[in-house]
């Protein structure tokens, strides 16, 4: 149980604020200074900030030195609710626990898998590409498409009704927002367990055509109901916060791009590696996940020492010159660069080929519908999110 | 220029079936299958593309 008493937030970490698209320039300094620099986690903690491109692979790739236990948490009444909040989240385990829950999960997002999903998101798409059009000009682009497409996608992956987004997309925004108190980021995701809980219910009675019904069909007996509850809310918030933001992200910055966009609008070749160098550009999440040193050790020849927290700079790493040649600039035409987006390791991100598939089908349907899509307001005056796990829009007014 | 899998470790990311469809594949667990473990050679760059990209570190090259 949590005795934390303090109301107000700790200050946004330097790694996870932005100048626009860029990690802040005192991010990417970090990189060319030795060691890694301490700092204040929103949590409160002491953690160690790593930036470069391959110390990053090393801590990520290596989960038998670096742990996603034992890290601090929202705080929540333990128990209260009767559902274990580190149960079924992949994200807080190590194998070989991570390995058995993640090993129900990956047959549904195999490339096969994925791709004969494309023609319902290309419904999903055209669909809100109709919508927009038949409103007219001007719309948010956030609001209209980048948010809802992903989103119902992966409803109707997941099994989770459609029309309760207004609720968890609510709650999934005030999860990640690190500006909230913890206290009400931890009842928020009290409350996301609860929601879940009542649709795992629903589906133990009737298991349907969906993840959740095929979890309980297949692995019903090695499963608990606070595993399921953990693994439906964490793909579920994974499934829409990342690939809506991307999408947001991606268009503005292809906006300001003309060329590149071109490419992404009328050459289908050109659309995969196009993607691979919005995901290592953007780099939306910050650093998901930090990890927890288990005995002393070095990274990259730096000590580091059992108990300490690394935190992983994605963005840095994806611009790390070592890496990538003239790394503060989109070309969606570079030769594929591997790049830490999605993560790297065991960890590395289950929906990344659902992620890929929806980027794929998205931008050049978006592109060729409205080829005079412009922005709708001065570059300036676009609203980034400040305070959040995952990098974004607030809101992209567009016009064409 | 042999490919050797370790299908224990691999994590199912299917980053090897993008970057290179012809030589990989996944079973229905999502786990790595390699469908030509001596790539032609044409075949090299995509083929060192998608050990590169290998989150889990499960595929490696080899000479014979």
């Amino acid at each position: 149980m949590s005795t934390t008493t303090h109301q107000d937030p700790p200050p946004v970490p330097r790694h996870m604020q932005r100048d626009r698209f860029a990690p802040l320039p005192e991010t990417q300094a970090v990189r060319d200074e030795p060691g890694f620099p301490t700092f204040t986690t929103p949590f409160g903690a002491t953690a160690r900030l790593v930036t470069r491109y391959a110390d990053v692979r090393e801590v990520l790739g290596d989960a038998a030195r670096f742990s996603n236990t034992g890290l601090p948490r929202l705080p929540t009444p333990d128990g209260e609710d009767g559902i274990d909040p580190r149960a079924g989240n992949l994200l807080a385990t190590d194998p070989p626990e991570h390995t058995r829950l993640r090993r129900l999960l990956t047959g549904e997002f195999t490339v096969k898998r994925i791709r004969r999903l494309e023609p319902r998101i290309t419904e999903i798409v055209d669909d809100h590409l109709d919508a927009m059009a038949a409103a007219g000009p001007p719309a948010d682009l956030v609001g209209a498409f980048a948010l809802p497409v992903p989103s119902l996608v992966i409803c109707e992956l997941l099994g989770v009704p459609y029309d309760d987004r207004a609720e968890f997309q609510g709650r999934a925004a005030r999860q990640i927002d690190i500006s909230r108190p913890l206290e009400e980021r931890g009842r928020v995701a009290m409350e996301s367990r609860a929601y879940m809980g009542e649709l795992v219910d629903r589906a133990r009675a009737e298991p349907g055509d969906d993840m959740l019904g095929m979890l309980i069909r297949e692995h019903g007996d090695d499963i608990t109901r606070s595993e399921l509850v953990g693994i439906a809310s964490l793909l579920l918030i994974a499934g829409h916060e990342t690939t809506a933001n991307m999408l947001g992200l991606g268009t503005l910055a292809l906006l300001r791009a003309p060329d590149q966009l071109a490419r992404v609008r009328d050459e289908p070749d050109a659309v995969a590696p196009a993607i691979e160098e919005l995901l290592r550009y953007l780099s939306v999440v910050h650093s998901g996940v930090p990890r927890l040193v288990r005995e002393d050790t070095e990274v990259g020849g730096v000590p580091v020492a059992a108990g300490e927290l690394l935190v992983l700079s994605l963005p840095a790493a994806n611009r790390d010159p070592a890496a990538v040649e003239h790394p503060d600039d989109l070309n969606v035409t570079r030769t594929i660069a591997p790049h830490v987006a999605f993560g790297h390791g065991v960890h590395h991100c289950l929906g990344a080929p659902l992620a890929r598939a929806e980027m794929a089908v998205a931008f050049p349907a978006l592109f060729r519908r409205f080829p005079t899509l412009a922005p709708g307001i001065p570059f300036e005056d676009v609203e980034f999110r400040s305070a959040t796990v995952v990098h974004g829009l607030r809101a992209l007014p567009v016009t064409w | 220029m042999k490919i050797e899998a370790n299908r224990d470790i691999c994590i199912g990311a299917g980053n090897c079936v993008l970057a290179a469809e012809d030589v990989f594949d996944q079973d229905d667990d999502a786990i790595v299958e390699v469908l030509e473990d001596h790539p032609s050679p044409d075949q090299e760059t995509e083929v060192r593309n998608a050990v590169a990209q290998c989150p889990s570190g499960a595929l490696s090259l080899v000479d014979d």
